[in-house]
């Protein structure tokens, strides 16, 4: 709001006309006021706590000896309940977690983007009205129905055509996770083609271009900002995303080789492992220090997000 | 459009190409765009045939019976309606008086940035992020223990963001003009808001949390390790079965349980589990787009 009233507005009947509110009026107003401001600030202060709470139960495993942050992150041997030789490294989890996320965006950024160029060049009102409902409505199905779709409907598919030993593997998760992360990179991507400037295309229209022409030469470079933009809130999407690849990815903890490679994730290493980790234990502390991991990753990936959004909206 | 005018111009080779690339361009980025659609009508096809066999009002009313590899899913069901009703009541209040400060009060400072970032960033946190966060906090630090609510109020901060993004586009969608005039024959900013902004905001606000009902009744991660346990007893049909300290089924992680943890379920019941979930879902977002798109087309201005 950039028009907003003077600092202390005008009190109502004021003192000049002798006509007060009544003090309750004005006192309920002010509290109701002060609450409004509380709420406000209230989702600084739930982030800051999710980043604190998580972390306060994560850092107590640093001072174990045994445990070294190189090794957490740089080794691929996850060996949380063994009895001597307890490793505690999320490498291959990483892997997977990169490998799922990869195969998806390779599938979704495409076609996301191709269905947004088609939403917001080529259909009528009427078409793009209904088309922006049921991506609305894709976006709403809950991961775990994803991820029940990966594991009894893809996985099948997928051992059928591939021949694959396991249908829940890489590519299982990929595609789910791609028909998870298409809507997000729909909508996005078409707000950022509607917010280039129409005598951009007025202008490439007056010398002849055809339409593949103009979103090739005009369009495209014009909204690659806010196309990155889609795509990084996409990535963040599928680093995240829990249920579904949980459940279509299989459960082998190893850095994949291939798409038919089952993995696992950081989100669904904490998922299954954390229901068994007594509260306090060392596994416990290092499932937390994975969502550390995660918090920090989402962080970083919505925040270029957002720099990269906010420079269009300078321009 | 292929057939260019032929009377002042004939199409030259080089033009008739350029004319077949749109039209290439036009078809293939359509097949994108049904690529999304297709698949998703066909999986929702397959899933409704499979799941036929179980599906009636029996089966929402029964409980799991024989270990859960029979029966219905009603405390599931209805541990879904108390987690989301829990919390929703929990954050849609903050959210809104949220969007209200972020849009009405807020002037545009580095703090307010922040707080927007903040609301941006707390929307990405991923769910089993919040899991961990409502099992530090709720479940151990302010001793709910593995509760209803616990899960509910894990899942109120994770539907929080949203819906303080949602009521935020119905408050600015209001135009400035009319807070102005309000402002102009004496009213409080808090007066302005309430005689003339919310009532014109009022219907979009309400779509966005009904929006959040589908979302909440839909999460499983954050609900798994706070207050959602396997299995319950309830007695068949119990409308108040759960207190709010005690733990209770939901339908999501029924789902996940039927289809990752039981072994022996009988075929169709988890596919059906999967349809009233997928259903309710839709269903509660079809109601919420139709009210918006009603109210679109008698906005008075």
């Amino acid at each position: 709001m950039n028009n907003l009233p003077p600092e202390t507005p005008a009190p109502a009947g004021s003192a000049v006309r002798g006509v007060k509110r009544p003090a309750w009026a004005r006192v309920g107003e002010r509290i109701l006021e002060g609450l409004i401001y509380v709420c406000g600030f209230s989702a600084i202060v739930f982030v800051l706590g999710i980043f604190a709470f998580v972390l306060k139960e994560a850092l107590p495993i640093f001072a174990r000896e045994s445990f070294s942050l190189t090794q957490f992150l740089f080794s691929d041997q996850w060996y949380p309940t063994s009895e001597l030789n307890k490793r505690y490294g999320v490498f291959a989890m990483i892997a997977g977690t990169g490998a799922v996320t990869l195969l998806a965006m390779a599938i979704a950024v495409p076609f996301g983007i191709g269905a947004a160029i088609f939403l917001s060049e080529f259909c009528g009102p009427k078409l793009r009205e209904a088309l922006k409902i049921i991506i609305e409505l894709l976006a709403a199905i809950p991961s775990v129905v994803w991820g029940f779709i990966g594991l009894s409907v893809m996985s099948r598919l997928i051992m059928q055509y591939t021949g694959a030993p396991v249908g829940v593997n890489v590519l299982n998760g990929g595609i789910i996770l791609a028909l998870m992360s298409v809507p997000i990179i729909v909508s996005i991507g078409e707000d950022a083609l509607k917010a280039v400037p129409d005598s951009y295309r007025e202008a490439a229209l007056a010398l002849g271009v055809t339409k593949w022409q103009l979103i090739r030469r005009v369009l495209l470079p014009a909204a690659k900002n806010g196309l990155l933009a889609a795509v990084l809130l996409g990535v963040g999407r599928g680093v995240g995303e829990t249920m579904a690849v949980l459940m279509a990815t299989g459960h082998a903890v190893h850095i994949p080789h291939s798409v038919l490679d089952s993995v696992r994730t950081l989100t669904a290493n904490i998922a299954a492992e954390l229901g068994e980790a007594p509260a306090g234990s060392d596994h416990y502390r290092v499932l937390f220090l994975t969502g550390v991991l995660l918090f920090t990753l989402t962080f970083g990936v919505n925040l270029i997000a957002d720099l990269v959004v906010r420079g269009i909206k300078k321009r | 459009m292929t057939d260019a005018p032929e009377n002042n111009f004939t199409a030259t080779p080089l033009i008739r190409k350029r004319l077949r690339q749109e039209t290439m361009a036009k078809w293939i980025f359509f097949g994108m765009a049904a690529a999304m659609v297709v698949p998703l009508l066909l999986i929702i096809g397959y899933l409704a045939v499979r799941a036929a066999p179980s599906l009636s009002l029996e089966f929402i009313l029964d409980v799991p019976r024989r270990g859960m590899t029979a029966g219905g899913i009603w405390p599931a069901l209805v541990g879904t309606i108390y987690l989301v009703f829990l919390s929703l009541a929990v954050s849609a209040p903050i959210g809104i008086l949220a969007a209200i400060y972020l849009n009405e009060y807020a002037r545009d400072n580095w703090f307010n940035r922040v707080i927007n970032l903040a609301v941006l960033n707390l929307a990405g946190v991923p769910s089993i992020v919040h899991a961990l966060f409502g099992l530090g906090a709720f479940v151990y630090a302010a001793r709910f223990g593995y509760s209803i609510i616990s899960a509910a109020l894990t899942l109120a901060i994770m539907t929080l963001p949203v819906i303080i993004a949602s009521t935020r586009e119905a408050l600015a969608s209001v135009p400035p003009s009319f807070r102005e005039a309000c402002w102009n024959v004496g009213a409080t900013r808090w007066q302005a808001i309430r005689a003339v902004v919310l009532p014109n905001a009022i219907s979009g606000i309400l779509t966005g949390v009904i929006l959040q009902v589908s979302r909440a009744a839909g999460e499983t991660a954050p609900i798994m390790f706070t207050g959602a346990v396997f299995f319950k007893a309830v007695e068949r049909g119990d409308l108040f079965p759960y207190y709010l300290d005690e733990q209770c089924m939901a339908l999501s992680m029924h789902l996940y349980t039927l289809s990752t943890q039981v072994p022996g379920v009988m075929e169709s019941i988890p596919y059906a589990t999967a349809i009233v979930l997928l259903g309710s879902v839709l269903l509660v977002n079809a109601m919420a787009i139709s009210l918006r798109v009603y109210l679109r087309t008698r906005k008075k201005w």
